[in-house]
């Protein structure tokens, strides 16, 4: 019973940037464009919300507060994720760039600016390295919550981690309401599914996209940062995204556009990244670390395979939208 | 009514070019409210455009418009709802995986949160007040083509527009559902909106309308009172000139048999029967014309054919002079090396028929690439024919190295239907081939075909206008529903016999062999 | 609502499709974003508090300046020539390989296999066939093949971290996992003192370029990434079409591999890649899939890697910085055909209305 708790909680804690990955790119799908640069995003969320959180830390060295680094981080993180994600739609929306290359593009462009700023950061570190001190590291650790943490088993099963986790889990409910419950989750639908019915409509289709791509590139960018704050515990590791972002983008598929089943999908393909320390199967460790990207490939044969009107992709996504065309 | 009423709408000189095209050449046009305008024009004739630029769709790049005597500038379709102005268009501006009640709702102010309950009640207010029939969760997916007009209808309704524009509404209606939709619009008019509709139906025209606007190249040509005029003078202004609506049918060449299905049954993408139990014989040396709703496996018929559609049961095959050779189950290369020459037309000519970015000469030998052996391409014959059908149908392109995508629609079809024309074929089939072609283009078509009915060619002619079916063809083919409701003698039906036969099946009719 | 019926002003700006543009005109915008893209670069330099000017003049300096500059430029650009040819295979296609880096990594394997054990009978088109795998599902249920070549990416990474760390360690190196150098006979020949994999390169330029613009697999190809239905229609067998051009690409992409680990390397490590699939597909790009131009744009590319690798040691700039050049210079050339394709009219610039 504890091992598979421990599990769990090994599954969530690894399915967290995934999850603000998925989500980012379900928000910014929805729209009706493809972002393929989750994984560049990724990277200068993560670069800038480390920046933020750690340039704060060695301004204000012992005056630390955890929580300030914490906004700071968010706030970054954010920031860097929404500025990628606003160069992705400038050139899509506004100059109808092909989304695909665009994507791509970001990606390079985005991995290139984290290990960039990052190693740059480190380069001029005293130490050779960048990372940030144990009161931060602190801010981004289990929370203590009073009573509810105490429970047995529930306890440490739903009540016994950082608080990205549950902003992650607050995410992706917000987004289900919004999308189905509120006029302008509907619009957004719309716009996405129809872009010329939704114009006809009334719905400024233009705006509609570059907010969700825009928004949705910042919670693309927590992502990255949980990964340099919680997974490499607050110091800059070169490569450190590496392939989360796309994995997330395939996540989209299996999610199939929904913020509920993207829960299950990244709780999913978290506990296939960590299996290796809970489940001997006698292979190599190499071998282990494959698996994700396995099941996301199995993911992606089985979606195709089995096509369905409701859950399937937006219909406008990957094509630009412009309104004069004949 | 004694004193004059403000016009609804009022056009000035609205003009509209799309690159070096002219849609729209300073045309003004007026309706008043309670009255419903027709707008009369041939396919490309800038009707479309002009009803365009009141729904925001488009900006004039000159003139202005009035609404209610006021000028006002129509940026978007937000500004025209505003104004006042509903829009149906052709092509239905819905979203297919929302419900009738969320299109309707779509893009309108309101609370954060939607009150599905009062929305649904609003509706079903709206609906009984005009006599339409609508279930506000339904998906749209699921409904027919007048259940989706009929949403597109509430929508305006709800939004409070007291201009409706209709684009061609009945292309896609039975006879029956058109005289719903006149209902419904003589109601509206009732009740003091103003409506303009687009057609190019002249019996509609006559019909519904209190007065027409003709419009001919993008130009007004002129608006009359719909009781002082008549079929031969509307038509006559829409097209120009005194034309004959004769069609010359060239006598039959020969009757034998050549291309026969038998009770061919097929199923399109979403599992639903498109083709059941279709079976008839096509003549060598006839036009078999096919007659029938759009959508009633018209586009099936002519894939299963072509080998580009699986076929479920049945079979179909080719008699040529000695032997029978069946090409059912056969891939479209695989029915070419049976030596058989098959032509097809197809209704998607720029995405199908063609590649549009190439030029005439890849177009030309995009069936016969293979042919001569080896493992380069030999462009010198295609060049040569594309050369050749320049010549031959006056096709007008700056030369032989333009992509086809800049050509017009008339040449587009010129180069589609020289090329399939020139590859000697024993079955010819065409579908929908003078759609969105102007006059002259079209009868060029219509004397292509003639041409290889005399030369033997068994030709399958997919329409949509009846008129010209009953003059080109020498049997019509009626679909209902992916079911063959009848095969008629043109010489001898009518169009109201057609038209029945389009919307229902007489058991005792329908043929089976 | 009042207020929408009294304004009366067109908007600020309109944009129409053009119908055609001058080569010049073209020629101008591109520059322009060039331009536009290094001092996009310049300011960020400056940001950093460098001189732009020394920065750039010495990334020259380092990639073009000196003869052992100039070979390593070179031998940077042989990979990425090779690997975008590869591409713009798929690409014409409209299929979306980004499967390259993969791809290389497989037959860098492959290369590694016969140099460090000389076995005679590896089944080498088994290998090969693996990376045309997503082609197969992508021709039979339009599969994603973006993500699927993608995630084969990271599946060859990972294998060959397998390979290093266990059956291919180099015992000699205690512990340390590692594969072994190559033995000399396992090395690629030089030609002007850079390993003959220019030549290579060059023989495929030309090849592509026939392919694609002169024989019959080129034309099905144009075909097939204009519109499948048209393909069926001319009865090309689209799912072949796409096998076998993928199966191609991949091939060439894994030539790579064998020329990076025989030619320039000497041994395979997980760096043996090392992003050119990715930079491949910006070059691929930026030379509009034209064989003849991919020639210098790759060089281009190598001029900014190599210039960034001396940066690095000049200033202490992170050689990354080539990646955020690279990207900001594409994101320029994608946003310039909006205005070659496109053409802006502003308020007022057309006869007024008249009433």
């Amino acid at each position: 019973m504890g091992k598979i708790i421990d599990m769990i909680n090994a599954a969530v804690l690894a399915g967290t940037p995934l999850l603000f990955g998925t989500l980012g790119e379900i928000l910014t799908e929805k729209s009706g464009n493809l972002n393929l640069g989750v994984e560049g995003m990724m990277f200068m969320g993560g670069v800038s919300g480390f920046a933020a959180a750690y340039l704060y830390n060695i301004s204000a060295a012992q005056q630390t507060s955890g929580l300030i680094a914490v906004i700071f981080a968010i706030l970054g993180a954010f920031a860097a994720g929404a500025l990628g994600a606003l160069i992705y739609s400038f050139l899509t929306v506004t100059l109808r760039a092909n989304q695909n290359v665009t994507g791509l593009t970001l990606t390079i462009f985005g991995t290139g600016f984290g290990n960039f700023f990052g190693e740059h950061m480190a380069i001029s570190s005293p130490g050779g390295f960048a990372a940030v001190d144990n009161t931060v590291k602190a801010a981004f650790g289990a929370v203590d919550i009073p009573v509810l943490s105490k429970i047995p088993y529930i306890g440490k099963l739903l009540f016994s981690y950082n608080f990205m986790v549950y902003l992650s889990v607050f995410t992706a409910l917000l987004l289900a309401w919004f999308f189905y419950r509120t006029r302008y989750g509907l619009n957004l639908r719309a716009v996405g599914e129809n872009p010329a019915t939704a114009d006809a409509a009334g719905i400024n289709v233009t705006r509609y996209k570059y907010i969700a791509t825009t928004i949705g590139g910042g919670i693309c960018g927590l992502g990255g940062m949980y990964v340099v704050m919680v997974t490499c515990s607050g110091v800059w590791v070169h490569n450190s995204i590496s392939g989360l972002g796309w994995i997330a983008v395939a996540l989209v598929i299996f999610a199939a556009w929904d913020p509920y089943r993207a829960l299950i999908g990244s709780l999913l393909f978290g506990g296939l990244s960590i299996m290796r320390l809970y489940v001997q199967l006698g292979i190599p460790m190499q071998i282990y670390d494959m698996l994700p990207f396995v099941g996301t490939v199995i993911v992606l044969i089985l979606t195709s395979v089995r096509q369905s009107r409701q859950r399937s992709q937006p219909k406008s996504c990957g094509t630009n939208y412009f309104r004069e065309e004949r | 009514m004694k004193s004059k009423p403000v016009d609804a709408i009022r056009i000035k000189n609205a003009c509209k070019s799309f690159g070096s095209v002219l849609a729209n050449d300073c045309v003004c046009l007026s309706v008043r409210n309670g009255e419903i305008l027709a707008l009369l024009g041939e396919n490309g004739s800038g009707k479309t455009t002009l009803v365009n630029m009141l729904s925001g769709i488009y900006f004039p790049d000159s003139g202005s418009i009035e609404v209610n005597g006021k000028e006002v500038t129509i940026r978007s379709p937000k500004d025209a709802f505003d104004l006042g102005i509903g829009m149906i268009h052709q092509h239905f501006k819905l979203v297919d995986v929302l419900t009738a009640a969320e299109n309707i709702v779509l893009g309108l102010p309101g609370s954060l949160r939607i009150d599905r309950s009062a929305l649904n009640a609003e509706i079903r207010a709206i609906s009984k007040r005009y006599g339409l029939e609508v279930e506000p969760e339904k998906m749209i997916y699921d409904m027919s083509v007048s259940e989706k007009q009929t949403v597109e209808i509430l929508k305006v309704l709800y939004r409070g527009a007291s201009i409706l524009i209709l684009d061609e509404p009945t292309a896609v209606l039975t006879p029956q559902e058109t005289d719903k939709l006149f209902n419904i619009l003589r109601n509206m008019k009732k009740d003091g909106k103003a409506i303009i509709i687009i057609t190019h139906k002249l019996n509609e025209v006559l019909s519904i309308s209190d007065r027409v606007s003709i419009l001919r190249k993008g130009r007004l040509i002129d608006t009359v009172e719909t009781s002082t005029t008549n079929a031969q003078e509307l038509t006559e202004m829409m097209v120009g000139r005194f034309v004959s609506l004769a069609i010359d049918r060239a006598p039959c060449a020969d009757t034998e048999q050549r291309l026969r299905l038998r009770s061919v049954t097929c199923r399109n993408a979403d599992g639903v029967k498109a083709l059941n139990n279709v079976s008839f014989t096509l003549m060598a040396g006839e036009i078999l014309g096919v007659a029938g709703i759009a959508g009633s496996g018209q586009k099936e018929l002519c894939e299963v054919i072509s080998g580009l559609h699986p076929i479920e049961e049945g079979k179909i095959s080719l008699v040529l002079r000695d032997r029978e050779e069946k090409i059912s189950g056969l891939s479209p290369s695989e029915i070419a090396n049976r030596g058989v020459s098959l032509a097809f037309v197809p209704e998607d000519r720029l995405g199908m028929g063609l590649v549009a970015s190439m030029d005439m000469v890849d177009n030309m030998m995009l069936k016969s690439y293979k042919d001569p052996p080896g493992f380069f391409v030999d462009r010198k014959p295609p060049k040569e024919m594309a050369e050749r059908l320049i010549r031959r149908l006056e096709i007008v392109t700056p030369g032989t190295s333009t992509p086809v995508r800049r050509l017009s629609g008339g040449n587009v079809q010129k180069v589609l239907l020289g090329r399939e024309i020139a590859s000697n074929p024993s079955v010819l089939i065409a579908a929908y081939p003078v759609r969105g072609l102007d006059i002259n283009s079209s009868y060029t078509v219509y004397d292509l075909l003639n041409e290889q009915k005399q030369k033997g060619v068994a030709v399958l002619y997919i329409g949509e206008d009846l008129d010209v079916l009953l003059e080109l063809c020498d049997r019509i083919l009626v679909l209902c529903g992916g079911r063959v409701s009848g095969i008629v003698d043109a010489r001898s039906t009518s169009k109201e016999e057609i038209g029945m036969m389009m919307v229902h099946i007489d058991e005792e009719k329908e043929v089976g062999a | 609502m009042a207020s929408h019926l009294t304004s009366r002003r067109e908007p600020l700006v309109r944009m129409v499709k053009r119908d055609s543009i001058g080569r010049g005109k073209i020629t101008l915008v591109r520059v322009l974003a060039v331009l536009g893209a290094l001092i996009t670069g310049a300011l960020l330099i400056t940001a950093l508090g460098f001189n732009p000017v020394a920065v750039y003049s010495d990334m020259i300096k380092g990639s073009l300046g000196g003869a052992t500059g100039r070979i390593e430029t070179i031998r940077l650009a042989i990979p990425l020539l090779i690997t975008s040819l590869a591409i713009s295979l798929a690409f014409k296609m409209r299929f979306w390989n980004i499967g390259a880096e993969g791809q290389i990594l497989v037959g860098a394997m492959a290369a590694s296999y016969f140099a460090l054990f000389q076995a005679e009978n590896l089944p080498r088109p088994a290998l090969i066939a693996v990376m045309a795998l997503p082609a197969v599902f992508h021709a039979k249920w339009g599969t994603n093949e973006t993500l699927f070549t993608l995630m084969l990416n990271y599946i060859a990474l990972r294998f060959l971290g397998y390979l290093e760390n266990d059956p291919w360690k180099d015992p000699n190196l205690r512990g340390f996992p590692k594969i072994a150098m190559f033995s000399n006979a396992a090395k690629l020949p030089k030609v002007f003192d850079v390993h003959i994999g220019w030549i290579v390169a060059l023989v495929l330029v030309f090849l592509v370029y026939i392919y694609l613009s002169r024989s019959k697999h080129g034309y099905e190809i144009s075909v097939v990434g204009e519109s499948t239905r048209t393909a069926k229609y001319a009865g090309m067998s689209v799912a072949k079409i796409i096998m076998r051009t993928m199966f191609i690409s991949g091939a060439m992409a894994g030539l790579v591999g064998f020329i990076q680990v025989s030619g320039a390397d000497y041994t395979l490590t997980e760096t043996t890649a090392g992003g050119t699939g990715f930079t491949a597909i910006t070059v691929a790009w930026l030379s509009k899939l034209n064989p003849v131009i991919m020639m210098f744009v790759s060089f281009a590319i190598a001029v900014l890697e190599k210039g960034s690798n001396k940066i690095q040691t000049t200033f202490k700039i992170p050689a990354s910085a080539a990646e955020v050049l690279t990207g900001i210079i594409l994101f320029f050339m994608l946003g310039c055909e909006f205005f070659i394709n496109y053409k802006l009219i502003f308020r007022g610039r057309k006869g007024r209305v008249h009433g």
